[in-house]
């Protein structure tokens, strides 16, 4: 395994492309299930903020942050076709009919904030302290599963020997449509 | 608490190596042998160790459970104590006013300055309070993979320091190399072929 903080540092730009590329995946309305190989249904959204960065080559960096619920997303294509990727993006995640996860998720470190799960059944009892533990991990390793699934998708396509002919391609024509 | 909690901040681990003897016993004693000193020690700026997620101000894990079903459960819980600057500036002040009177001079050395700023940073660490941040843990250690529920900086090196004393066992940040790593499928080729990948340009 090469040395962690150069490693972080050089495959930053690999969280990034996931990222970009989920959005990619919402905007046309991808099939996640079937990715996934999932037999539950998998949806995703994109929630109320995203945040995308331009390298501008003399080390100095655009940001592009759009927040709000309904907030258009112009400004971020216009960003994608200026060469900038999504580093950080707020996702709602709905697994199977019911279940609704809330959450902002960075490019580069795969850093979790902001995570709202199902609700659980609270209780200020000893006895069921241990139950709470163990549905909201539940909850919590679901859908880190499916975040992981997903970004592995991701790369098997990267390396593949038909990612420039295909799905590069796919993705280059919805940026510059 | 923030396992519990509505929303939650969390970063991700992959924990490398597994205990040679009971598992059980080895989490025991390392929880308690770096658990939080029960009383504050007035002279440390940073004090930090394990506590039950039940029970953060009273780290004892003899009365509290760190087991829930296949998993462990425990808080970091990190003591630190902060001198606001101007707490400093103002009291800095009064003492060099006090020096020159004292002295019959109208100014004071670097040297005299410096050693005003350690004698009161030095009263001041000892009067002031520590203020706790609590951070839990979910370790699932058959598979393991560990939550830390945040993603501060400062928390997360404390932790990995603390984790390794205590376990003797690397905590590995979960972050897309790393999962490439730990967590995919892949054979060696794929993962040369992944470390070869460079930015794309759409």
């Amino acid at each position: 395994m090469l040395d962690i903080a150069t490693a972080y540092n050089k495959y930053t730009f690999l969280g990034n492309e996931f990222l970009t590329w989920i959005w990619f995946l919402i905007e046309k309305q991808k099939n996640l299930s079937t990715i996934m190989e999932y037999k539950e249904s998998i949806t995703l959204e994109i929630g109320n903020s995203i945040v995308l960065e331009n390298n501008l080559g003399d080390k100095s960096k655009e940001k592009i942050t759009i927040k709000g619920d309904q907030a258009g997303l112009e400004e971020g294509t216009t960003a994608l076709k200026k060469g900038a990727w999504v580093t950080e993006i707020n996702l709602k995640c709905k697994i199977g009919e019911e279940e609704e996860y809330k959450f902002t998720i960075k490019g580069e470190s795969f850093n979790i904030t902001g995570l709202k799960t199902p609700a659980i059944q609270t209780s200020k009892s000893e006895d069921e302290f241990e139950g709470m533990i163990l549905e909201k991990t539940y909850l919590l390793q679901k859908i880190t599963e499916v975040i992981d699934t997903l970004f592995l998708k991701y790369v098997e396509k990267r390396i593949s020997n038909d990612w420039k002919t295909k799905e590069f391609q796919e993705i280059r024509n919805w940026i510059h449509s | 608490m923030g396992l519990i909690s509505s929303t939650h901040s969390m970063s991700r681990y992959h924990i490398e190596g597994k205990f040679e003897t009971a598992v059980m016993d080895e989490v025991r004693n390392g929880l308690i042998k770096n658990s939080i000193p029960k009383l504050e020690n007035v002279y440390e700026e940073i004090s930090a160790g394990w506590t039950p997620c039940e029970s953060p101000y009273n780290p004892d894990f003899e009365k509290f459970s760190f087991i829930f079903g296949n998993y462990f459960s425990f808080s970091l819980r990190i003591d630190k104590k902060s001198i606001p600057a101007k707490l400093i500036q103002k009291h800095m002040a009064l003492e060099i006013e006090k020096k020159k009177e004292e002295s019959g001079r109208d100014f004071i050395s670097k040297n005299e300055k410096t050693e005003i700023k350690e004698k009161i940073t030095d009263i001041l660490m000892y009067k002031i309070p520590s203020i706790p941040s609590i951070y839990d843990v979910l370790w699932n250690y058959e598979e393991g993979s560990l939550f830390l529920f945040t993603t501060q900086k400062a928390a997360n090196e404390f932790f990995e320091t603390i984790f390794l004393k205590s376990f003797d066992l690397k905590p590995i940040r979960l972050f897309p190399y790393t999962i490439v790593e730990t967590k995919s499928k892949l054979s060696a080729d794929q993962k040369e072929n992944v470390l070869s990948l460079s930015p794309l340009k759409y």
